[in-house]
């Protein structure tokens, strides 16, 4: 059923023919090269792949993958190597294709309003690229300064804005990649609509499973306007989320709607000196934005809304550098909370909106009868749970005991109707927890899909899917970028 | 051809998959040329699969049976203040959920939010091998397994049939204004369409009418900031504010298709602003009309009779003529796929 390599590979040929590719400069396979690669976000896990290619061109990475297809070696695609789900560690044995070099925004048209974009872009390097139009692109992780447009392909990442603008599917319209057949294929197109089912809606989202996209069709957005942002306080989370639901049934459509917890509240004050309201369980902020006519109307219904919702304080921001600084205490959460504490998992599971309140009760429960530390910092308006789990990692079985209540996290999402991962991935780390989601047929009828893109199962194997060997937990520490201070986690 | 099996529970639906070797779902058929197949294949209506099963308002999602009218959902959405943010068409004829996906079939209001595909998030449906399965999820945001619901958008029931489907809803905006902006031309047409897409006024839905003399374009949102966004946009182009009962029956006409003519094939295509002028000219020379929508992004064609080309990929949802004009090569990842889902050749081929 499942895709494995049955024919045994030779790897001193492979990497004679990789010669006759690339410049020897352009392939790494010396311990010290190849030790940059071996995880990615989620440090935890870890392997030296065979070797490292840098292709500069999209024939390159095309003549990289039909190598990988002729001589049986499998391969993983990578960006910046930020997912937090494994899904960009290495396989061992096999070649990481890094696509960074394929960084080239290859044409803005403002009045189609979208740009095409090789893969290596870096997410904030799009709206940068077009913003004298008035345009953006929406789907905004908070590793976007960072991440990749290729790696956003591959896990359909989100962001703040999922609930209004969706994820990074919901901005694709067209793509070409090189399967991991070999073929190049081209799907979608500069219309906004389609003829024919979905293909680039298949393909995004695919983990990197299917092959490498080489040329990405993003649909661009005008830029909103004006903002209305709002932080308040409540004693009590359920407060909060009733907040929310409140909102909800408001009809109002707000751009953003996230709440922190009380000890995400306890690590960003310290870490950026934000004061928040004291003696707070949770801080909700809420984001209108659009014209300045539809901020200025809706504006008075959401102040209502909230001072009906009972908030120790409610403070809008009055001008751009408060509501930066809103944002900028919501967006370190994470990194400051890991300040806290030497190490921590980030999980993303989804719950229904409904239960937000139920679900991190239990989170809080479980938290505290396996005696570890959890803080949640999470997309309420779409029920997007980030759990953050608090753990030391030089203490003996510490992981283990973390990835035991993340565990036990994911089976509760599960159980009240959602996911186990909302903008993550599934990627190595959440790849036994796939069949709480789904039943044996439907997993077959998944691997199916993935041996009609990738008969040898040569492109990223042992993600997603519940088989093939996984490279042993282990504790790393922070990821290098983060230890640097370059990226957070949110 | 036999009457169509009429299923009326999901475990009944999987059954008549199993029960021919060639088979093919409908709904109520209005895009019959879409289930127009050869005569030895089984048609599957849907009509016994009818109801809401889920609705949440506060989740902004609901699940229904793939037979369920749209008008249906439509009307216990309204109550509820929400709606289907991609507008689907022919409400009134009895469209299904299922056929609307199947047939790939966003109306105006697409153009703020997007389309089917951006508001689907689950499907369970019927594969080849006769298996009922359940991909995508049932809340607003989930990234376990491939995206199989939104290939599903546009897939002519070639790759599986659906039984039950979750959306995602949005709230139905307090009001709407719609403008009329008459056009010398498809060219002028065109750098309206561009402009206004492009402007900060967040626009609801941005359509050529087929009598090619005007653009519409809708606001909706709160009802005080409406007249002044009208106000500053006809400063830009000029034209006229309709009255509430002219707008709304202007745009039910659109939704209704009942510009088209009844008989001649009825068209749909996707396009770019820029190939809107070329295609305006080729739809005149064979008499034909036409509707162009999502702010110059999709268009329905409508012919007195059926012709060879269109200059761009048409699909046929009505009406003579082949199923594709000027079909897109379908590149082999396309027959795999299909094979991965339906390996005995149970549903059609998307070339008939
Ligand atoms: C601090 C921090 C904050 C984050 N915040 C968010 C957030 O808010 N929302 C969110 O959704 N995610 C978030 N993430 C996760 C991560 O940034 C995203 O998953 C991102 O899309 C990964 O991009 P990347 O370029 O680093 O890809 P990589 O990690 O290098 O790769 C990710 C996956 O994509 C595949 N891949 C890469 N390029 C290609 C390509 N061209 N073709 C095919 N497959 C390819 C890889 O094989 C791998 O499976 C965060 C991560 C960190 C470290
Ligand atoms: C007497 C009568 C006259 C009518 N006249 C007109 C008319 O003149 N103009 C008009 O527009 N409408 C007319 N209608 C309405 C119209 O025929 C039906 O509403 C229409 O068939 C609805 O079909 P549908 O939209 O549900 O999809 P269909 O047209 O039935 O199907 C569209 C596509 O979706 C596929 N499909 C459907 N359901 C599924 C599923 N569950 N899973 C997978 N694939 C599926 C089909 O195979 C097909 O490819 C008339 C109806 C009747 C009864």
């Amino acid at each position: 059923m499942s895709s494995t390599i049955t024919s045994v590979a030779d790897p001193a040929r492979f990497l004679r023919r990789l010669g006759e590719i690339l410049p020897p400069a352009r392939v790494l396979a010396g311990p010290a090269q190849l030790a940059a690669y071996e995880s990615d976000g989620l440090t935890a896990f870890r392997t030296a792949p065979l070797a490292v290619a840098v292709p500069e061109t999209q024939a390159e990475v095309i003549a990289l993958v039909r190598l990988c297809h002729a001589e049986k070696i499998p391969f993983v695609a990578r960006g910046s190597g930020t997912s937090l789900s494994g899904g960009s560690t290495p396989v061992a044995g096999g070649l990481v294709i890094t696509l960074n070099r394929l960084n080239r925004i290859l044409r803005v048209d403002p009045a189609q309003r979208l740009a095409v974009v090789e893969p290596g872009v870096i997410n904030t390097a799009v709206t940068l690229a077009v913003a004298s139009y008035g345009l953006h692109y929406a789907p905004d992780p908070s590793s976007q300064s960072i991440c990749t447009i290729g790696g956003n392909v591959a896990f359909n990442s989100g962001g703040a804005h999922c609930l209004k603008y969706g994820m990074t599917s919901n901005h694709v319209l067209g793509l070409k990649a090189v399967l991991a057949s070999g073929e190049v294929v081209e799907f979608g197109s500069a219309s906004r609509e389609q003829l024919g089912p979905d293909w680039c809606g298949l393909f995004v989202g695919n983990e990197g499973l299917f092959g490498i996209a080489l040329e990405i069709t993003l649909q661009l957005l005008p830029r909103a306007e004006v903002f209305h942002t709002v932080l308040a306080g409540y004693r009590t989370l359920e407060q909060a989320g009733d907040a929310v639901s409140a909102i909800i049934a408001s009809g109002l459509l707000p751009g953003a709607i996230e709440i922190m917890d009380a000890l995400a509240l306890e690590a960003a004050s310290a870490a950026v000196h934000a004061e928040y309201p004291p003696g707070c369980e949770a801080v909700l902020i809420v984001e209108l934005e659009g014209p300045r006519e539809v901020v200025a109307a809706q504006r008075p219904q959401l102040d209502a809304l909230i001072a009906a919702s009972g908030p120790v304080e409610a403070r809008p921001a009055r001008d751009a550098t408060e509501r930066a600084a809103i944002w900028k205490g919501r967006k370190s959460a994470f990194s400051a909370v890991g300040r806290l504490s030497p190490d921590f998992i980030v999980q993303d599971g989804v719950v229904p909106r409904r239960r937000l309140g139920e679900a991190l009760r239990r989170i809080a429960e479980m938290s505290r009868a396996a005696g570890i530390r959890c803080a949640n910092v999470f997309h309420a308006g779409d029920g997007n749970l980030h759990p953050l789990i608090l753990y030391n990692g030089t203490e003996p079985g510490a992981l283990e005991r973390a990835e035991i209540l993340a565990g036990k996290i994911l089976h509760m999402c599960v159980e009240m109707g959602g996911s186990i991962t909302g903008e993550h991935g599934v990627g190595l780390e959440k790849r036994d927890y796939l069949a709480t989601m789904f039943n044996a047929d439907e997993l077959d009828c998944l691997h199916r899909l993935r041996d009609a893109f990738d008969p040898l199962g040569l492109a990223n194997p042992g993600k997603m899917f519940p088989d093939g060997t996984a490279p042993a937990l282990a504790q790393h520490g922070l990821h290098p970028l983060e230890k640097a201070g370059l990226i957070s986690r949110e | 051809m036999n009457a169509p099996l009429t299923p009326s529970t999901l475990a009944e639906l999987a059954a008549a998959v199993r029960s021919a070797p060639r088979v093919l779902a409908i709904g109520a058929r209005t895009k019959p040329r879409l289930s127009a197949v050869a005569p030895e294949v089984t048609l599957i209506s849907t009509l016994g699969l009818n109801g809401i099963t889920e609705y949440q308002p506060d989740e902004f999602t609901f699940t229904a049976l793939a037979g369920t009218p749209l008008r249906e959902i439509a009307a216990t959405l309204a109550e509820r203040g929400q709606y289907l943010p991609f507008d689907p068409y022919l409400l009134h004829a009895g469209a299904t959920i299922g056929g609307t996906l199947a047939a790939g079939l966003s109306g105006p209001g697409r153009f703020r939010f997007g389309g089917l595909r951006d508001f689907i998030l689950g499907v369970r449906f019927v594969d080849g091998t006769g298996r009922l399965l359940r991909l995508g999820g049932k809340v607003v945001k989930n990234a376990a397994g491939f995206d199989v619901p939104k290939f599903f958008v546009g897939s002519l029931g070639r790759f599986g049939v659906f039984g039950e489907l979750t959306f995602k809803v949005f709230p139905r905006p307090a009001a709407t204004l719609t403008l009329r902006l008459p056009v010398a031309d498809a060219n002028a047409a065109t750098q309206i369409l561009t402009a206004a897409a492009g402007a900060r006024w967040e626009i609801d839905a941005l359509d050529l009418l087929p009598s090619a003399d005007a653009v519409a374009l809708r606001l909706a949102g709160p009802a005080a900031a409406l007249p002044l966004l009208a106000a500053e946009i006809l400063t830009r182009f000029p034209g006229d504010i309709l009255a509430a009962a002219t707008a709304e029956a202007l745009w039910a006409d659109l939704r209704e298709l009942r510009w088209t003519f009844t008989d001649g094939p009825l068209l749909k295509l996707a396009l770019t602003p820029a190939q809107l002028p070329a295609l305006a000219t080729t739809v005149r020379t064979h008499a034909g009309r036409l509707h162009v929508t999502a702010g110059g992004n999709a268009a329905l064609v409508s012919l007195p009779a059926p012709i060879a080309s269109l200059g761009l990929p048409a699909l046929t949802l009505r009406g003579p003529g082949p199923l594709w004009l000027d079909a897109p090569t379908s590149p082999a990842i396309a027959a795999a796929v299909k094979t991965a889902l339906d390996p005995h050749n149970r549903f059609p081929s998307l070339a008939a």
